[in-house]
């Protein structure tokens, strides 16, 4: 019944756009994906991220722009004819039928043999390692097995794209790393093309094979996981890849070799990322890069101090006022006077707020 | 889900919309043929009337001494929704913020008069008043009409109570408030919106309450619809153009607690369910 | 005796029974609960004893004068034949109803307009009916004036009339279930099936009508209830000595023109015990389907 086949090329996203009355959620979004990608869509709440899968699945008309499977154009398409399997937040199993019968829903809506389908079942229950379930109903299950379900539900029908919003959300923490690992091990053995909703950015790191950071309906970023965390294109992406310190800075001279700017009454070196059209800029610092050195640039006070097992992270105030998030191997005070530095290549400089 | 739709499914859609148009034209319809003829001159085989006049008001008025009905009804109505927010608006507290042995029972017990159509429990009901003297009365009416009406207002403010966090009223004890004044100083103002509903729903299903007012009142204590009953069913083939200016006065006095009644809750509560 | 016994021993009877949930709070349902019990089950129970207590023969003569007679058990059939045709009708039109009205925009306004026959009421609705079906109204007229038909079309005083007031009186509180029971359905299983390739159709079988059923199966005993207790449309717009002579007429005449108390309780067992064996039938059927909540299980 699915009118797309699985060996296509690529998925493209031109120019998507999709307003809600006033609100524009996504606008213009334009986006490359290969076949057998596993691509992350990663963003704080109301990025954009859920709309832009949903209309990717066709729960959602656009306002704009088209999206194409090598040359078939889809957005068109209702989502029945289109056959991407999709995972739910909520998983969205069907409360009144068994396992079973959910996984083999899809097939049964592609009419397929009795026979074909039972076998098709069983190796999609196979694969998530829920044989023994089949029979259960969903009020049954624990919240990872339903996520299991919901997994096979979609993969069953052997898709040309598999799209999850956010299917981890919803697990405690032990189960969300281990369900991480199922994941991606399951898109390796079938050979699919994923396309994966976010807000955390450790998951998106760990399991995509690039990622495209969203922002108010825009993409900031696209990328392989190592360098959107090393090398953030702007100052958004920055803060939400983990650059906990984004601190307001001047800059006093810049040349190939790097940049030199002040903050407060501290001098340091860094590396410019983005075009700096005045001096105002942003320098933004990990947490991990920021450490105490016996002359290190900025003066701080220890206001407070965790201890994380392999090391102590803290908070410390310079005598202007602006907050510094460090990390330190040996054990630091609340109160105590700290010089703390951070290799220049690590210091990344944004432009600033005019 | 937005999306084009093919033939079928628009046809479907017409059809259906047809049909929800259809059922509130005719209802609008016999609305407005009833409010026509109760301000045309005597007609017989046109459209509409030849003039317009308003004589049938002050032939109803006079002919079903309707001064008298409508001081029933008002007295009936206003016994009636005091007297259910005195009963149900403690035992709605109660039962929100307790659980006993037998709460589900008790909750039962609430919800068959709701549930039960009036007719089946007025027959008895009645023969019961009249065997203690109560019927024929204006007691009785009111005693009558407070059976569905008490629960329908535990059942409605329950949920208000819940949304009051029990701390709040814990605080209050602490700081030294009995039962009573936990009542008027903090309970009665924050449910104020609730018993609001509460009542003005109250209000409306009584006034349209036919069978427990019909089976319980005398001449003197029937209330508005009671007496329109009367007068169509003594009436005969047609009814009389000032038997339809007493249903335009009637449908006046529905309405416009059903308005005010709208400005405050959803039109679904009407219905009654506690679900909503 | 045991420390724990001497110290149960001492806790006082208030104790206790707070622990247990009843305290001066609690009594605050007292008064409403003797208000019903005292009105509303023992009316009840009363007219069962009443009902064994005839005013003449044995302890079984209002039941069996009831089935003895036809113009007393055909009021049972009379009363069916408009029950059951109304209910059905009322649930199968409020399902593609709902079914659309559940995306609009401005439900409220619809809703609004749909409650106004329950609030005006049964009596209301007959006389209004009684004015725009008859003869001269303007069904009939409209229908002679663009020669739909020959002759005035006799829609009151009998069957047809009785039939579409109930209609327009119950229609709106059966739409306004099936309505809430539809939006209680989880919307993303249906973005799920779609997704899975279900067709809209495919969808309203395989999703929507099974996780529907258990609240129609309700909607309908509960429409069903009202619609068999019609009394005043029966009496108005009907045939009251004839056709639409239904149980509620024969249980009213007997209590209130010959003053027969006990066969007009009998006769409200009996129209009760009716009820109850429709709504039990149609309840456990609901055995059939999946009970359970409409809402996608979540982790």
């Amino acid at each position: 019944m699915s009118s797309v086949s699985r060996d296509f090329r690529r998925l493209r996203f031109d120019r998507v756009s999709r307003q809600f009355g006033s609100l524009a959620a996504l606008r213009e979004v334009s986006l490359e994906v290969a076949r057998g990608e596993f691509i992350a869509l990663l963003g704080p709440s109301g990025c954009g991220k859920t709309t832009a899968l949903n209309c990717l699945a066709g729960l959602l008309p656009l306002t704009g722009g088209g999206i194409w499977l090598d040359d078939v154009r889809i957005d068109r398409l209702k989502p029945e004819v289109r056959g991407f399997g999709m995972v739910f937040q909520n998983y969205a199993l069907f409360p009144h039928m068994s396992v079973r019968r959910n996984v083999g829903f899809g097939l049964k809506m592609q009419k397929r043999g009795r026979a074909e389908i039972a076998q098709k079942v069983e190796a999609a229950l196979a694969l998530v390692r829920l044989s023994d379930q089949g029979d259960k109903l969903p009020g049954q299950l624990s919240g990872g097995q339903q996520q299991r379900v919901a997994i096979a539900r979609a993969i069953v029908i052997e898709p040309p794209l598999v799209l999850m919003d956010e299917p981890l959300s919803n697990l405690d923490a032990k189960l969300r790393l281990e369900m991480r690992a199922e994941i991606r091990r399951i898109h390796d053995q079938v050979g699919s093309t994923t396309v994966y909703v976010t807000h955390d950015q450790d998951e998106a790191v760990s399991l995509a094979d690039r990622i495209v950071v969203m922002q108010g309906g825009t993409v900031r970023q696209v990328g392989p996981p190592d360098e959107l965390y090393a090398r953030p294109a702007h100052a958004d992406v920055a803060e939400f890849m983990g650059y906990r310190n984004l601190l307001p800075a001047r800059v006093l001279s810049s040349d190939a070799a790097g940049a030199r700017i002040s903050i407060g009454d501290a001098e340091l070196t860094g590396t410019v990322i983005e075009t700096l059209t005045s001096d105002a800029a942003l320098a933004a610092l990990r947490p991990d890069d920021l450490m105490p050195h016996a002359d290190g640039p900025l003066a701080a006070t220890v206001a407070a101090v965790e201890y994380r097992g392999r090391g102590f992270f803290g908070t410390a105030h310079t005598a202007t006022g602006t907050e510094l998030f460090f990390r330190s191997d040996a054990k630091v005070e609340p109160g105590e006077a700290l010089r703390l530095g951070a290799d220049p290549a690590r210091v990344l400089i944004y432009a600033g707020p005019p | 889900m937005e999306r084009d739709q093919p033939v079928g499914a628009r046809l479907w859609a017409i059809a259906v919309w047809g049909t929800v148009g259809f059922f509130i034209l005719n209802l609008l319809a016999v609305i407005a043929s009833v409010v026509v003829n109760s301000f045309g001159t005597r007609w017989f085989n046109t459209w509409l009337p030849a003039g317009f006049t308003t004589r049938w008001y002050v032939a109803a008025w006079e002919e079903f001494q309707l001064d008298q009905v409508l001081i029933v009804t008002l007295e009936v109505v206003a016994a009636v929704v005091v007297l259910s927010a005195l009963f149900g608006v403690p035992a709605a507290y109660a039962l929100a913020r307790r659980d006993f042995p037998g709460k589900r029972l008790v909750m039962l017990l609430f919800l068959l008069p709701l549930m039960v159509p009036p007719i089946t429990f007025g027959i008895p009901l009645a023969t019961v008043l009249y065997r203690v003297g109560l019927a024929g009365s204006l007691s009785g009416v009111i005693v009558a009409n407070l059976v569905p009406t008490v629960p329908f207002v535990i059942l409605v403010m329950i949920p208000f109570v819940e949304q009051i966090d029990p701390r709040v009223e814990a605080a209050a004890r602490v700081f030294g408030a009995g039962t009573w004044r936990l009542f008027t100083n903090i309970l009665v103002p924050l449910l104020a919106p609730g018993i609001l509903a509460a009542l003005l729903l109250v209000l409306v299903r009584t006034i349209a309450m036919f069978e427990l007012t019909f089976f319980t009142s005398g001449p003197t204590s029937q209330t508005l619809v009671v007496a329109l009953y009367y007068a169509v069913s003594a009436a005969g083939i047609r009814s009389g153009q000032s038997i339809d200016a007493m249903a335009v006065i009637y449908m006046v006095t529905t309405l416009i607690w059903l308005l005010i009644a709208l400005r405050f809750v959803n039109p679904t509560q009407i219905v009654g369910r506690a679900r909503t | 005796m045991s420390a724990a016994d001497a110290v149960s021993e001492r806790v006082p009877l208030r104790l206790r029974l707070a622990r247990r949930g009843i305290d001066g709070v609690t009594l605050l349902v007292a008064p409403s609960i003797l208000f019903v019990l005292a009105l509303f089950i023992y009316p009840f129970l009363y007219g069962l004893a009443l009902s064994f207590a005839p005013k003449e023969g044995g302890w079984l003569a209002n039941y069996e004068k009831f089935f003895s007679d036809p113009f007393f058990y055909d009021t049972i059939w009379k009363t069916l034949r408009l029950a059951v045709p109304v209910t059905v009708i009322n649930v199968l039109l409020s399902i593609p109803i709902a079914l659309r009205v559940r995306t609009m925009r401005h439900q409220r306004i619809l809703t609004t307009i749909l409650v106004l026959p329950i609030t005006l009421g049964t009596v209301l609705v007959a006389d209004g009916l009684l004015t725009y079906l008859g003869p001269r109204g303007w069904l009939n007229r409209l229908l002679l004036d663009s020669g739909l038909s020959a002759s005035p079309v006799h829609l009151v005083h009998n069957y047809w009339g009785v039939l579409l007031a109930l209609i327009v009186s119950i229609f709106p509180f059966t739409f306004l279930l099936t309505l809430s029971s539809l939006t209680g359905i989880d919307p993303s299983l249906e973005g799920a099936a779609s997704t899975l390739g279900a067709t809209p159709r495919a969808r309203f079988w395989n999703i929507l009508l099974p996780l529907l059923a258990p609240g129609l199966a309700i909607n309908f005993c509960l429409s069903f209830v009202q619609a068999f207790s019609v009394f005043p449309s029966a009496v108005l717009l009907g045939d009251p000595a004839g056709t639409t002579r239904v149980i509620s007429i024969a249980a009213y005449t007997a209590a209130f023109e010959q003053y027969d108390y006990p066969l007009a309780s009998a006769i409200a067992i009996i129209m009760g015990l009716v009820q109850l064996v429709i709504v039990a039938a149609v309840l456990s059927s609901r055995g059939f389907f999946y009970r359970g909540s409409a809402v996608a299980a979540k982790g």
